[in-house]
């Protein structure tokens, strides 16, 4: 038996992390940090992200501090401008109309889209491919182009400034929407176990209630969140159409922004952003938390085959 | 005898009619259609037609001044340099924005393509600014990006340079808005068109000896095309109709009066609707021209499947 | 689980057709099922069977005919209300109910009382062995047991008639067999009246008590698997039914029911399964296992034989195929005990009842047929 001598085991290391640009590495390994054109990447997400949070970061401080104006950070902080802002912009009302109007977009355009999907899913007809375009057409064309035209209309039949033309203009990005995001979802689901349900002796209203309406409702609700962030963050139909009364939290920043003589004092203003984007992250934390936005796509699980 | 009985026992089924059209698609079922339709209808397509029809009744003022008859609106949009000049307005800061959301999309999709710790946090931070809208940006931008805001403030006591720079409220401004609210839109396209891509077919090319430069440009990029277009117009279309930013970070008077702000002063201060329409439509006109122009190039390209999941 | 046997005593099917887009999935169709019969309908795709399968189950209209159960029309009711079951070929189970609740489906649209489904679901658990997968939801099964799964959903609820689409076909061979099985068992034990859709030969060959055979739309043959198997009434039922070697050949000369038949390389003595005279080509239909390799052990007198010249040999476990050639060039399969070697010449016989002769046209109507052809219009 040979005397095998203990060699030492060689260290191997991983990939350098500073590997100079174009050093050796194994064969599939790719470096973190080495090309020019990785450095650039990165430095523009930084770059990206420097503006993101430094957008956000200065509203958030603003909306805290003393009057700030001439230094890193205001000399104080106190949270004074935000019941001022309250106060001053009636924010409950805003607040409640905002949600109001959301709502309501959401409930119609579910009802009057979820229906129109099923029959775009299952069904072809003379015409489908018109009718597709027509609810397409909606999410084409910029908000302004059918907006204007619109809310002459709405004008015209006394609806203008009210709460109800809010809520019918929203609705026309919000249909559309709710069809192109439901009908892929219903296409996924086996029509054939609609047929099963009806051979076990359900009727239309029981295949409906027991068998379509538990598949559809995760995608619903997925689509549901989409518009009702939307609909919150929507500025350019409803600023045409709304008024003192019916303005949302968006639009009442903006006249709050763009008030005669100069605009309402900067704090009070990003106070009233900081509200607005507290409540959009509440709406996505909530809808996170009950919503799988992966649903959308491959909801119902092919049957695997053996 | 055969004859007679073949005849008399063959009942015909008694949906009949219902059934033929049953066989075309028609049925009760399509009544399910019928809320949307009435709906894209009378809030779509009518208000659409109806402003249509508005922008060949001018005012007798606009006809007074422009001529045109019936057109005047139209003459007016296109003689008035006040109008017209807005065209391009818009052009300069819709163009090169969605130019540069496209182009800066591809190399940082192209090295997030791979799997890495904290990838899904980078993608939803990525996505934030779409939450946040453009109103938020905006004053955001004004307090950041101003004079006295900490972008200035930074620069300065670097000593890179020695005056704060004009950052807002002018072409700067709302171009950094639209680029905030912009690009995320474009990353989550262009990702998604490139993991659309079969990437063993990048991995054959290696194989058959082609480098990265030529893996790029003679098997990626040409299958990323039609999607780099796609994206191209929809973020064009977005950047054009832009509204609020071109008033809140921009100059709306001078260098960023844009088409949206010209219809909404039509509409809401001149209570001229019928130039309103005519503005709003000619706005669409403009961008169809820009997406047919797209369209004819990028029908050139390969459009087929790309073999990946998508 | 206690059945009623028949719940009806006879379910007809008169003159059934459908019409659909211009084409006629199916025509025709006049079949009578006794209470507990298995009846497969047999096909290649686009023959018609799952169009009659579904005109059965009330999911499409018909648009000829009419069928009977006990003489009293059905095909006017909906779907819901004719008490058959189904099973489809991809399972189509309620992907968000759990094994259990899909088996309880049907009993709960039949609003029976509570404990009455809890026991029958759990019946139908035990007779598809899948009592621990209860609480799963089919996303978790596999297919095979989805498939059960299937099954059981349709035979709890003791239906006059259960119908199966392909529900095999989407599983691998050596499941497919085990599964026959199962629903062998499942028809033996429950004696359910079954009409059961399949392209598989030997699938409806081993589980019907009688085959519909349907080609284009229309029934070539009806009957028992022996009287399929011995007796095909045109050669495309032959070839459903194993014989693989289909030759063009002339008939010579006709004696009674044989004639003698040239071509490809033989000439033979065939028996007539439909007339034909001297002149007419007709096809010759050989099962393989009806082929025998002659040798010194058997004693042939020369009569029906000819040469072949051997290419291929596989290996089957207890026989062997081979793959023949003649001498001028036509193809052949033939089933043998033992394996020459490729490259070697063999002899091959048939007996002559055994060697079928069929019209080569299988749309050749007689007179009679042609005259209700004419009525129709």
């Amino acid at each position: 038996m040979s005397n095998a001598t203990l060699t030492r085991p060689t260290v191997v290391t991983g990939p350098s992390k500073t590997a100079k640009p174009g050093s050796r590495l194994p064969p599939g390994e790719k470096s973190l940090v080495a090309s020019p054109g990785t450095w650039f990447v990165w430095a523009g997400i930084a770059a990206f992200f420097i503006f993101l949070f430094g957008i956000v970061l200065s509203v958030l401080v603003d909306s805290l501090g003393r009057p700030w104006f001439n230094t890193w950070l205001p000399e104080n902080f106190t949270t004074a401008w935000y019941q001022q802002a309250w106060t001053r912009f009636n924010l409950t009302h805003i607040m409640g109309v905002t949600l109001l109007v959301a709502f309501s977009v959401i409930i119609i355009s579910v009802v009057i889209g979820v229906p129109a999907s099923y029959v775009l899913a299952r069904s072809s007809f003379p015409g489908k491919n018109i009718v597709t375009l027509l609810f397409l057409l909606p999410i084409l064309i910029p908000p302004i182009t059918y907006g204007i035209p619109l809310a002459t209309v709405m004008y015209n039949f006394g609806l203008g400034r009210t709460i109800l033309a809010v809520i019918l203009v929203n609705l026309v990005p919000s249909v559309p929407f709710v069809i192109i995001t439901m009908t892929p979802f219903i296409e996924q689901i086996n029509p054939a176990i609609e047929n099963a349900a009806r051979m076990c002796g359900a009727n239309t209203r029981r295949v409906f209630t027991k068998i379509l309406a538990p598949l559809l409702i995760p995608g619903i609700l997925a689509a549901s969140i989409l518009v009702l962030v939307r609909t919150v963050g929507m500025f350019d139909l409803t600023f045409l159409v709304s008024g003192p009364n019916s303005d949302t939290l968006v639009v009442a920043i903006y006249r709050a922004m763009t008030a005669a003589g100069g605009g309402e004092s900067r704090q009070l203003i990003s106070a009233m952003g900081v509200l607005y984007t507290a409540l959009m992250l509440l709406i996505l934390i909530i809808a996170l938390r009950f919503i799988n936005p992966t649903q959308l796509v491959a909801q119902v699980k092919e049957a695997r085959e053996d | 005898m055969t004859v007679a009985t073949v005849t008399s026992s063959r009942a015909k089924s008694s949906a009949s009619l219902s059934h033929r059209l049953a066989e075309r698609g028609i049925s009760t079922r399509l009544l399910l259609l019928v809320p949307a339709v009435v709906f894209a209808l009378g809030l779509f397509v009518y208000p659409f037609l109806y402003g249509l029809g508005l922008t060949f009744q001018p005012l007798p003022a606009t006809q007074a001044q422009w001529g045109g008859g019936l057109f005047a609106n139209y003459v007016a949009f296109f003689k008035d340099a006040f109008t017209f000049d807005s065209v391009w307005i818009t052009m300069r800061l819709a163009l090169p924005v969605a130019l540069f959301n496209v182009l800066i999309s591809v190399p940082i999709a192209f090295k997030l393509r791979n799997r890495f710790r904290g990838k899904r946090t980078l993608q939803a931070l990525l996505v934030l600014p779409i939450t946040l809208g453009t109103v938020l940006t905006a004053q955001g931008l004004l307090i950041f990006a101003g004079r006295q805001g900490w972008l200035n403030r930074f620069l300065i006591e670097t000593g890179i340079i020695d005056q704060p720079l004009q950052l807002v409220n002018n072409y700067l401004g709302v171009m950094f808005s639209l680029i905030i609210s912009g690009f995320p839109f474009a990353y989550l396209l262009i990702s998604s068109y490139l993991s659309g891509i079969d990437p063993s077919l990048e991995a054959a090319a290696r194989t058959l000896g082609a480098n990265w430069k030529q893996r790029f440009l003679r098997v990626t990029l040409p299958l990323l095309a039609p999607g780099l277009a796609t994206t191209f117009i929809l973020t064009f279309v977005l950047a054009f109709s832009v509204f609020p930013s071109a008033r809140l970070v921009g100059d709306a008077s001078g260098e960023t009066r844009v088409l949206a702000l010209m219809a909404y002063r039509s509409f809401a201060e001149q209570l001229d609707y019928a130039m309103a329409s005519t503005i709003a439509i000619m706005m669409g006109v403009v961008e169809l021209i820009v997406i047919a122009v797209v369209f004819l190039g990028r029908s050139f390209l390969y459009k087929g499947s790309t073999g990946g999941k998508g | 689980m206690s059945l009623s046997a028949s719940a009806f005593e006879s379910l007809e099917m008169k003159d059934v057709g459908r019409r659909f887009g211009g084409r006629d999935a199916l025509v025709d169709l006049n079949l009578t099922i006794r209470a507990g019969e298995f009846i497969a309908l047999l096909g290649p795709s686009g023959c018609g069977k799952s169009t009659a399968l579904n005109c059965l189950a009330g999911l499409i209209p018909l648009t000829h005919g009419e069928i009977l159960i006990d003489g009293k029309r059905i095909d006017l009711l909906p779907s819901e209300k004719r008490d058959f079951g189904m099973v489809f070929q991809n399972y189509a189970l309620f992907p968000h109910l759990t094994v259990e609740r899909n088996i309880a489906f049907g009993l709960q649209m039949r609003n029976l009382p509570k404990a009455e489904i809890v026991r029958r679901v759990a019946e139908g658990l035990a007779l598809v062995k899948l009592e621990e997968h209860a609480k799963k939801l089919p996303g978790q099964l596999s297919g095979g047991q989805q498939q059960r799964v299937a099954i059981a959903r349709a035979v709890v609820l003791e239906p006059r008639l259960v119908l199966m689409d392909e529900p095999l076909s989407n599983l691998d061979a050596k499941l497919r067999l085990e599964m026959r099985a199962e629903i062998r068992r499942l028809h033996q034990s429950l004696g359910l009246t079954t009409v059961y859709v399949t392209h598989d030969q030997e699938e409806a060959l081993s589980l019907a008590d009688r085959l519909v055979v349907l080609r284009e739309g229309r029934v070539q043959q009806i009957g028992t698997p022996e009287e399929l198997h011995k007796n095909p009434v045109n050669w495309h039922v032959a070839d459903f039914m194993g014989y693989r070697n289909l030759i063009d050949v002339e008939v010579e000369s006709v004696s009674g029911k044989l004639a003698r038949v040239t071509g490809g390389g033989l000439s033979l003595d065939a028996t007539l399964a439909q007339p034909a005279v001297p002149g007419d080509t007709v096809r010759l239909a050989i099962r393989p296992s009806d082929l025998l390799v002659a040798s010194t052990a058997t004693s042939t007198d020369g009569h029906n034989t000819f040469d072949a010249l051997v290419n291929v040999v596989e290996y089957h476990g207890r026989e062997f195929a081979l793959g023949v050639t003649t001498t001028m060039g036509q193809n052949l399969f033939v089933q043998a005990e033992v394996a020459p070697l490729p490259g070697e010449k063999v002899t091959l016989s048939v007996d002559s009842a055994r060697a079928l002769l069929y019209h080569s046209d299988l749309d050749a109507m007689s007179s009679e047929q042609r005259e209700l052809a004419e009525v129709r219009g």
